[in-house]
């Protein structure tokens, strides 16, 4: 009885190894094919669903965190998904496991025709400027970076995320009963300098408008993913008399959020909105938008406007940061009043810093 | 009968049946997941095989982890399990890193000094764990888990040093170009260059567009001298006998302590040359902060694994491993299937090659089933 099971087994694994190497030899062939018209025409990718879609693809690698990484990466997936939808425009994304793969994920997408391929996040800087030179006619477009000198075929996308913070340190101000506020920074340079003077600022504004005293904690957790760090620095900052504490630490402030769930007090997320982690505990979140900043960008190079060779900048003007609209924690008069100092940031009447320098100008 | 037992009973065979099991899971997993499994394995054979350049690109992916996967092998034929060549391969990055920032030598002297460097800090690495394990009876596997995070932590930390922190980025300056091991990089980068593979489209795909580099033949040669080194010479024979019997080595007059300190020594080296040759060959060339590990040392863990443990065979499980991983970003692109279902195939083939050792067996008991039937 064994043996004959064995039998089967054997020829089973036989039969379908044989069906395997036959079909894949059609495929092979379908898709050499595919890529044969493909070197002909250009780029005529989406030929086989021609359904009322525009002949546009975009691409798009994430780095090391992967495409569910609640955060950025997700985000700019997001915003392709809702420029398939409001376009029909190809889209694909190729995740990044290990540093070594940006440079053939790129690759990778450029060999899939792709009209625009976008790199998510500054850590991909130097793969994208490499494969933008290697590929002169394929237009590349990155987030968070902006380069000194950027190539015909590149694009920067660059936030003024000191304009959401200066809003949330201006509600943290308001809200604050001990005078007393903190923020958790992930590592010290560019980007996270725009969030920690943006809140300053707009903590001094509130302070200003109230006419008392609110001091400001600041600590670095020196890394982006810690968050036991997190955890702790803002436990120690909560129970140092700080009631608000802002993070702008991708992974550290699930740490931040956690302790100030523990301690009862108030943590403001960043990039999304973070509510869903601590609801009772969540005030509100600065939100770097950037699905709405990819959807954008990708929709004026879908439109054929030259998008390569400068850098864009994206702001409270462009919808493109801001705070959530439901704030179920936050006292009605003072979203209100924050609002107008969102139009006022709008108008330009008030300049938030974005590092050392410009703040306390 | 004979025939088809004694070729089950070959490691081949059953590595190949794992592997055809892997794909039938995967197929199966497919087609409930709602993708056509066909159009799903032609699309990996395709991003694999249909362009020179891929093949050359898995090839760049696979060196590592053959290496790593020599690393592995190498240890367990001594009886040690090196879990801790994950450590030993960030170790040999961060030592390639900083020697390669450093110094500034003309290649000739520049490539050896940092691909040694990386290959002294791996092989070191790999000793602390042979001497614990040797000199006080410490478990290789505790000590080199824990190790592997010290590495960790440690590179996190170099890259944060003022030294080699480049400004507003997450890692490391890059490395000087003279250590760069990449082939015909100057000349490829030149005007000249560009002219000549602009007009040569295959060799432009396969040389400009990838880091084509010489760390393959690295790891060919490393893998051909262990595999020397274990089989043909009296010290591979200690270190065998180690690996085999301890008690029995012991009796027969080897030293096993100074053979474990050996062993890991070696398989450190060759994990930390795994990490140097990444730093020198492939693009970013510098070391990041890392949120989690990317797995090299692991990888190579599952690679020595599908080879059973022979050197030469990790350089195929190597280039299948690699292939996969490879292969299998097309089926992101292409399909939309998660990437998820290329690492549930890689665990599916990892787990029927542990299981394999059944194959051999049921081979015995056909036999046994055939004699009585002959009776």
């Amino acid at each position: 009885m064994k043996k004959r099971i064995i039998a089967l087994l054997l020829a089973a694994t036989m039969l379908v190894s044989l069906t395997a190497c036959g079909t894949k030899k059609d495929a092979e062939k379908d898709t050499t094919e595919g890529t044969t018209t493909e070197e002909t025409t250009g780029e005529d990718t989406t030929a086989e669903d021609t359904t009322e879609k525009v002949d546009f693809s975009v691409g798009m690698v994430t780095d090391t965190g992967g495409v569910n990484d609640q955060s950025f990466n997700q985000s700019a997936w997001e915003g392709l998904q809702n420029l398939q939808k409001n376009t029909g425009a190809d889209i694909s994304y190729l995740e990044s496991t290990q540093e070594t793969d940006y440079a053939p994920n790129l690759d990778k997408q450029v060999d899939e025709g792709k009209n625009l391929i976008w790199g998510i996040g500054f850590a991909m800087a130097d793969a994208i400027i490499t494969a933008a030179e290697t590929n002169p006619d394929v237009n590349f477009a990155i987030i968070d970076n902006a380069y000194e000198t950027t190539p015909a075929n590149v694009t920067g996308v660059m936030f003024r995320a000191q304009e959401p913070s200066f809003v949330v340190g201006y509600i943290a101000g308001l809200t604050s009963k001990t005078g007393k506020v903190g923020f958790v920074g992930g590592m010290k340079g560019n980007i996270i300098d725009q969030f920690e003077y943006g809140y300053r600022a707009g903590v001094d504004y509130a302070a200003k408008e109230l006419g008392k005293e609110i001091t400001v904690d600041v600590q670095y957790a020196e890394s982006f993913s810690d968050s036991a760090k997190g955890k702790a620095i803002a436990t120690k900052m909560f129970s140092s008399d700080c009631d608000i504490v802002f993070h702008a630490a991708g992974g550290v402030g699930v740490g931040v959020i956690e302790a100030a769930k523990e301690a009862g007090k108030f943590a403001i997320g960043v990039d999304r909105d973070q509510a869903y982690l601590a609801p009772e505990n969540v005030l509100t979140s600065a939100l770097k938008l950037v699905n709405v900043a990819v959807e954008l960008v990708s929709t004026e190079a879908l439109n054929g406007t030259q998008i390569g060779g400068q850098t864009y900048n994206y702001g409270l003007a462009e919808d493109a940061v801001g705070i959530p609209e439901e704030n179920p924690n936050m006292d009605p008069a003072i979203y209100d009043k924050a609002m107008e100092v969102e139009q006022l940031i709008k108008d330009g009447t008030i300049v938030p810093p974005y590092n050392a320098d410009t703040y306390g100008k | 009968m004979e025939k088809i037992v004694n070729l089950l009973k070959k490691q081949i065979t059953s590595t190949i049946i794992a592997i055809l099991c892997g794909f039938i899971v995967v197929a199966i997993l497919l087609t409930l997941t709602g993708y056509s499994p066909f159009e799903a394995f032609g699309i990996l054979f395709n991003g694999i095989f249909s362009k020179p350049k891929y093949i050359s690109q898995v090839i760049i992916k696979a060196t590592p982890i053959i290496l790593t996967g020599i690393s592995v092998a190498f240890a367990f034929k001594v009886g040690l399990f090196n879990i801790g060549a994950e450590g030993q391969y960030i170790m040999g990055t961060i030592a390639a890193t900083v020697a390669g920032i450093l110094f500034d030598f003309p290649p000739v002297l520049q490539i050896p000094v940092v691909v040694l460097s990386g290959v002294c800090a791996g092989g070191i690495y790999g000793a602390i764990v042979g001497f614990l394990k040797a000199k006080y009876g410490i478990h290789e596997v505790i000590t080199s888990i824990m190790l592997n995070w010290i590495a960790f932590y440690l590179g996190n930390f170099v890259v944060n040093t003022q030294r080699f922190h480049q400004p507003d980025s997450t890692g490391t300056y890059i490395i000087n170009e003279s250590g760069f091991t990449m082939f015909l990089y100057g000349w490829k980068r030149s005007e000249e260059g560009k002219a000549f593979l602009m007009e040569h489209p295959v060799l432009l795909d396969v040389i400009l567009k990838t880091d084509v580099n010489f760390g393959i033949v690295f790891a060919i040669i490393v893998a051909v001298a262990v595999a020397i080194l274990l089989k043909k010479t009296t010290k591979g024979y200690e270190l065998r006998s180690v690996g085999f019997n301890k008690d029995a080595a012991e009796f027969a007059g080897i030293d096993v302590k100074k053979n474990i300190l050996h062993a890991m020594l070696i398989a450190g080296a060759v994990a930390g040359l795994a990490g140097a040759l990444t730093i020198t060959g492939m693009s970013p060339h510098k070391i990041s902060t890392m949120g989690t590990f990317e797995n090299y040392g692991f990888n190579g863990m599952s690679v020595a694994l599908i080879a059973g443990s022979s050197p030469i065979g990790c350089i195929f499980a190597g280039l299948l491993f690699a292939g996969l991983l490879y292969g299998g970003g097309s089926l992101q692109s292409a399909i939309g299937a998660p990437s998820e279902i290329i690492n549930i195939m890689i665990g599916t083939i990892v787990f029927f090659v542990a299981l394999t050792k059944i194959v051999p067996v049921l081979a015995d008991k056909l036999v046994k089933r055939g004699e009585k039937h002959a009776r």
